[in-house]
């Protein structure tokens, strides 16, 4: 018997009848998602703003002290920010250490941790969101909800694909529970609510 | 090797300020996960909904488990099956070596350390570098993980400058956590690029979408899974659930019950391998099915390792990690390790005050310290009780069970109180009275007071 069919048979022996689930509970909306959504992105250790439209949103980004800083930097949003990497030029995803800001567009925000999710589909390389020092990410007021529940309700997870959350910088309380900002990921993590 | 719990406890806390420190640290820690509990109204609906979900799951892991393997397999994922540690660690090791793989980075998983996959690969001539930061440290100083979610909460920050000084060239006496986490942040980013393969746990995998889901804070399964094109996770049979959309659930509970957040920093949702890159899960029993068919620990499978119930364990706050034989502490560490191998782990069921905290704090609502008395009539008829406990029961039951032996005994030991009470410090008793005040004797029994009609 290989193993496969060994570990399945010996969970079909162990089962006993089948559970039905309970039915979920109604999770807890924000009446103002937007200035919640603000709220957690700071209490994450990031920074957040509203603009109302991507002119605004260019400006803010260029207004960044990383970003003045920066010689290496990419923008997958267009009209906002700019790019000195060809993305499209770059087949192996190494090449982008040293890569210094990435503003990269998020699909959707979650008012109660601040959390942004980007589909794959919006990352040339899944790397970006990583490799970069410092990282901006934008999300329409349009497309803010209150929890998660109501997040994985409005996702749609792309087959075969890959997809993240991202709550704040990278992060680390593992030296007696000090909290440090900048672990392996972005050092720092400024979200714009556009609209 | 000594695994009595006592003795290793008893290590661990000869240290008093250490061990105040630890206690006080892991305390933190469960007040932040107090707080981030109370910022949910529904968090108890939450916890019922998550262990449901859980329920429902192992009432039927086979059938999910197949659904799993079929949608993963669409999405481009090569599904392996281990029945235990050594196939788990053939199968990565082949993986790795078919594609010349010589140096690896990895981010958390207890699988495998369960699985000792580390050095089953050094052992093969693979370089493996722990880039969790916490066991990372605990890698250089090649020590196990005192705790699962911060494996080196048992070390000072002063301890780890020196580790790093020693090993990563950190200046002499700086112990400043930016600085060390710079040091690591460094180090380990010269192995993100060089490494040709990734590996991680998997803290969820999605039956009805076929992918799998780890989530950190510090972002090291993102960049070990980005940046090499092989990426290999390990995952037990009991991590699948049905839906994606249960994740809702499970994440709005997880990093709350682990450390306050109200999320973790990156959760990200592989369903398939990076461009021009491979992805491999492989799927571990390791004596889970066996767990899964003894019914009152069942609900052990659930567990999401938040690391909850270490934190808020009186014992386990104030015995470190290192006090448990086995290599999950804590009050789950202790009932996965007692079903695991009774005979070694035969101390950690009594490792508990059976205060029933960690049952409270259990985001999927394992009832942890039922299973842990539950697992001591189970040590005590395997017969393999110290003799000490198996004396002191007899006796306890025969003196309970004849009513003028009751009243001999009590009316003996009001006496003895009274008379000499340092009698209590002196032997079988000794380790017991310790650290207890003994409060006065009252001058006649309860029997005797409702006898004469007194209230």
């Amino acid at each position: 018997m290989s193993a496969r069919e060994a570990i399945l048979a010996a969970l079909r022996a162990a089962s006993a009848r089948v559970v039905p689930r309970p039915p979920d509970p109604e999770p807890t909306r924000f009446d103002d998602r937007v200035g919640t959504f603000l709220e957690s992105v700071k209490a994450v250790g990031g920074a957040a703003a509203r603009v109302p439209d991507v002119t605004a949103l260019d400006a803010a980004i260029r207004a960044l002290p990383v970003w003045a800083a920066a010689r290496r930097t990419v923008s997958l949003v267009p009209g906002a920010g700019a790019s000195t990497l060809d993305l499209s030029a770059i087949a192996d995803p190494h090449d982008l250490e040293g890569l210094e800001v990435a503003v990269v567009p998020g699909e959707l925000g979650v008012a109660e941790n601040g959390a942004v999710w980007i589909p794959g589909t919006s990352l040339p390389h899944r790397a970006v969101f990583v490799i970069a020092e410092h990282l901006v990410l934008t999300v329409q007021a349009r497309d803010l909800v209150s929890n998660m529940q109501e997040a994985y309700a409005r996702i749609s997870l792309q087959r075969p694909g890959y997809g993240v959350f991202v709550s704040g910088p990278s992060k680390t309380a593992d030296i007696e529970q000090a909290l440090v900002i900048g672990a392996h990921g972005a050092r720092s993590c400024t979200v714009y609510v556009v609209g | 090797m000594n695994t009595f719990h006592p003795d290793r406890a008893a290590a661990f806390a000869a240290d008093r300020s250490h061990a105040h420190w630890h206690d006080t640290a892991l305390w933190f820690v469960r007040e932040k996960r107090d707080r981030g509990a109370a910022s949910v109204p529904e968090w108890e609906r939450l916890r019922d909904a998550a262990a449901g979900i859980k329920a429902q799951a192992l009432s039927n892991l086979a059938a999910y488990l197949e659904e799993f393997e079929r949608n993963a397999t669409a999405n481009g994922i090569r599904v392996h099956w281990a029945r235990d540690g050594e196939e788990h660690n053939r199968i990565v090791h082949e993986i790795l070596a078919a594609r010349g793989v010589r140096l690896v980075v990895k981010s958390k998983s207890m699988l495998t350390e369960e699985c000792g996959l580390n050095p089953y690969l050094e052992a093969r001539g693979l370089e493996v570098v722990d880039t969790d930061l916490g066991e990372r440290i605990v890698q250089l100083a090649k020590e196990p993980p005192s705790h699962i979610v911060m494996p080196a909460i048992h070390r000072r920050k002063e301890s780890i400058g020196e580790l790093f000084h020693e090993k990563l060239g950190t200046p002499a006496g700086a112990s400043d956590p930016k600085l060390l986490t710079e040091a690591a942040r460094q180090d380990l980013r010269r192995k993100f690029l060089g490494a040709q393969a990734g590996l991680t746990g998997v803290n969820f995998a999605l039956a009805d979408t076929g992918g799998i889901v780890v989530v950190t804070n510090e972002g090291n399964a993102d960049m070990g899974t980005s940046l090499p094109p092989v990426h290999v996770a390990s995952m037990g049979v009991e991590k699948v659930i049905p839906r994606a959309a249960d994740l809702g659930v499970f994440l709005r509970l997880l990093a709350r019950s682990a450390t306050g957040q109200p999320v973790s920093t990156y959760t990200s949702h592989f369903h398939g391998p990076m461009r021009g890159g491979e992805l491999h899960v492989v799927v571990v029993d390791n004596g889970r099915s066996e767990i899964l068919a003894r019914e009152p620990f069942r609900k052990s499978l659930a567990c999401i390792r938040c690391g909850a119930c270490l934190n808020t364990c009186p014992v386990y706050r104030r015995s470190g990690g290192y006090s448990y034989s086995y290599l999950i502490p804590g009050p789950i560490g202790a009932v996965l390790g007692a079903l695991r191998d009774p005979e070694r782990h035969a101390s950690l069921p009594f490792a508990s005050s059976l205060c029933g905290s960690c049952t409270d704090v259990c985001p999927v609502q394992v009832d942890l310290h039922h299973q842990l008395l539950a697992l001591r009539a189970d040590v005590a008829a395997r017969g393999i009780l110290p003799w000490g406990k198996r004396m002191g029961m007899r006796l306890a039951g025969l003196v309970l069970r004849h009513p003028s032996l009751y009243r001999l005994a009590g009316g003996l030991a009001r006496r003895a109180l009274r008379g000499a009470p340092g009698l209590v410090r002196i032997g079988p008793a000794a380790t017991w009275a310790r650290q207890r005040q003994l409060p006065g004797a009252p001058s006649e029994s309860f029997r005797e007071i409702w006898r004469r009609g007194g209230a």
